[in-house]
């Protein structure tokens, strides 16, 4: 397996408060990594040092054996290879569905328009919003504008794609569709990085388990393995609280 | 004199029919005034919005630019632009009144500007940068939509403002509602009459402004849903 994306010694401070602390992560093509810990842990702001959406202190992000650095390298080329989900869905609240998919490919990367809409509606096929191209994001639930935020970031082709808790602004009821769509991108390869508080998810889908406390990378482990018998007090204490 | 002053009808009504084609053409010339000073004032204002969010150092500049337009009266502004700005430059009458009320409202279209776009969720730009846009593509395709919507109904109030704010070209000469309303007053002794005819005109034109402008904020809304 080759690897897709590489930190090393990352370091991350807002002010006087230090977010991130010497963190070390890698990740391999086709694997689907998920990101666990407490609420204010630093996982946010790991997976957003990624894209560069927060600008990292110091230490490396390597993609494809590439160091990226704001200085040498454009990073909005970076970005298209790097989808990302957010957890409040942040769609375009002004253009319909299938204009939330096609945006980007028609001004970034100059696809024809009718392409990008035949493209986009496939898209929009797979994550079971055929029926939905010429609304608006206003309109739907939760999780049909979620299923939507993928697709949006699907359509640039990424090689990864970024998720920062793309179910814990959901009710309920509308995690599982989600969730399945996700477990769909998986299986066909999609590489992913998933920060979440659904361990279900975790353990059955993901190849690996990170846990992060207090800015740090406490342990990470097979996901099977990470659930069944974490080595880490602080990791048995977290996952008991929270499974 | 004094018989003037009081208020009658009769010569309300007559003074209305004699004196229309008059204010009319009065009205006229301060839809133009007002329509001038409208367009020109919102694209410097959507200049000076955009000028003051790109960075700290033409922040200052374009505060500065407000804090003096803002604080100084629009008929010192007119007459400096009447009187002193004809002096260096080819400027008529109208084009000094309008452009002096276009650079007056530029300042609070800005704020309305800015404001409306300050408004719109950090992660509308967070999500346009992700997709790779550029910070200006997602300011021009994503921010910029949805700001406009938001700076519509700030946006009419100032219109208003602007249009009955024209009313002070009368100081300069210029024949607008308000100059045409004081040479008739002038003229007949029917000052209250004449005054509650212009004041009608201008009532007038606020609420067709008005209209258009809620028609405006409707079709803009409908594709929110
Ligand atoms: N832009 C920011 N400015 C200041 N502090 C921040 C910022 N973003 C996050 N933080 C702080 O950094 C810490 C880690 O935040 P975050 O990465 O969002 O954690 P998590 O996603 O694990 O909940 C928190 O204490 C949070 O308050
Ligand atoms: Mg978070």
């Amino acid at each position: 397996m080759s690897e897709m994306i590489r930190v090393e010694k990352l370091n991350k401070s807002f002010g006087d408060l230090h977010v991130l602390k010497d963190i070390d992560l890698e990740v391999y093509e086709n694997e689907v990594v998920c990101l666990i810990g407490a609420s204010g842990s630093g996982k946010s702001t790991l997976l957003r040092c990624l894209n560069f959406l927060e600008v990292k202190d110091d230490g490396k992000v390597i993609f494809a054996g590439d160091t990226i650095e704001l200085k040498t390298h454009n990073i909005n080329e970076v970005r298209q290879k790097v989808g990302m989900v957010f957890q409040h869905f942040n769609l375009f609240p002004h253009k319909t569905v299938l204009q939330n998919v096609t945006e980007a490919p028609i001004m970034v990367r100059k696809i024809d328009r009718k392409q990008a809409e035949e493209d986009g509606k496939k898209l929009l096929d797979k994550v079971g919003l055929g029926d939905k191209y010429n609304v608006y994001p206003g309109k739907l639930s939760g999780g049909q504008k979620q299923r939507v935020a993928i697709a949006r970031a699907l359509a640039m082709k990424p090689d990864i794609m970024l998720f920062d808790e793309p179910t814990s602004a959901l009710d309920p009821e509308l995690v599982g569709e989600v969730l399945e769509t996700m477990k769909q991108l998986a299986r066909e390869g999609m590489t992913m990085i998933v920060v979440t508080h659904e361990m279900g998810f975790a353990r059955e889908v993901a190849d690996r388990t990170v846990y992060m406390h207090d800015g740090r990378i406490v342990e990470t482990g097979d996901s099977k393995d990470f659930f069944a018998n974490p080595k880490e007090k602080r990791t048995q204490e977290f996952l008991s609280k929270v499974l | 004199m004094i018989a003037g002053n009081v208020f009658s009808l009769d010569t309300f009504f007559s003074e209305l029919i004699r004196t229309y084609p008059i204010f009319l053409e009065a009205a006229w010339l301060t839809v133009r005034i007002s329509v001038a000073a409208v367009i020109i004032g919102t694209v410097i204002g959507m200049f000076i919005a955009l000028v003051k969010l790109s960075n700290p150092f033409l922040k200052v500049i374009a505060d500065i630019y407000i804090t003096i337009i803002r604080g100084t009266p629009l008929i010192v502004q007119i007459f400096i632009f009447y009187f002193g700005l004809t002096n260096i430059v080819q400027l008529s009458p109208f084009w000094a009144v309008s452009l002096a009320l276009a650079i007056h409202n530029s300042a609070y279209i800005a704020e309305i500007f800015r404001g409306s776009i300050q408004s719109i969720e950090k992660g509308q730009m967070e999500a346009g940068r992700s997709l790779g846009m550029t910070k200006n593509l997602t300011m021009r395709r994503i921010i910029l939509p949805q700001a406009m919507r938001r700076a519509v109904p700030p946006l009419g109030n100032q219109f208003i403002i602007a249009l009955k704010d024209s009313s002070l070209a009368a100081f300069v000469g210029v024949a607008e509602l308000f100059r045409r309303a004081q040479g008739i007053a002038a003229g007949t002794f029917n000052t209250m009459e004449t005054y509650m005819i212009v004041a009608v005109y201008y009532l007038v034109l606020v609420m067709i402004l008005t209209w258009i402008v809620n028609k405006i904020e409707h079709r803009m809304a409908a594709s929110d849903r």
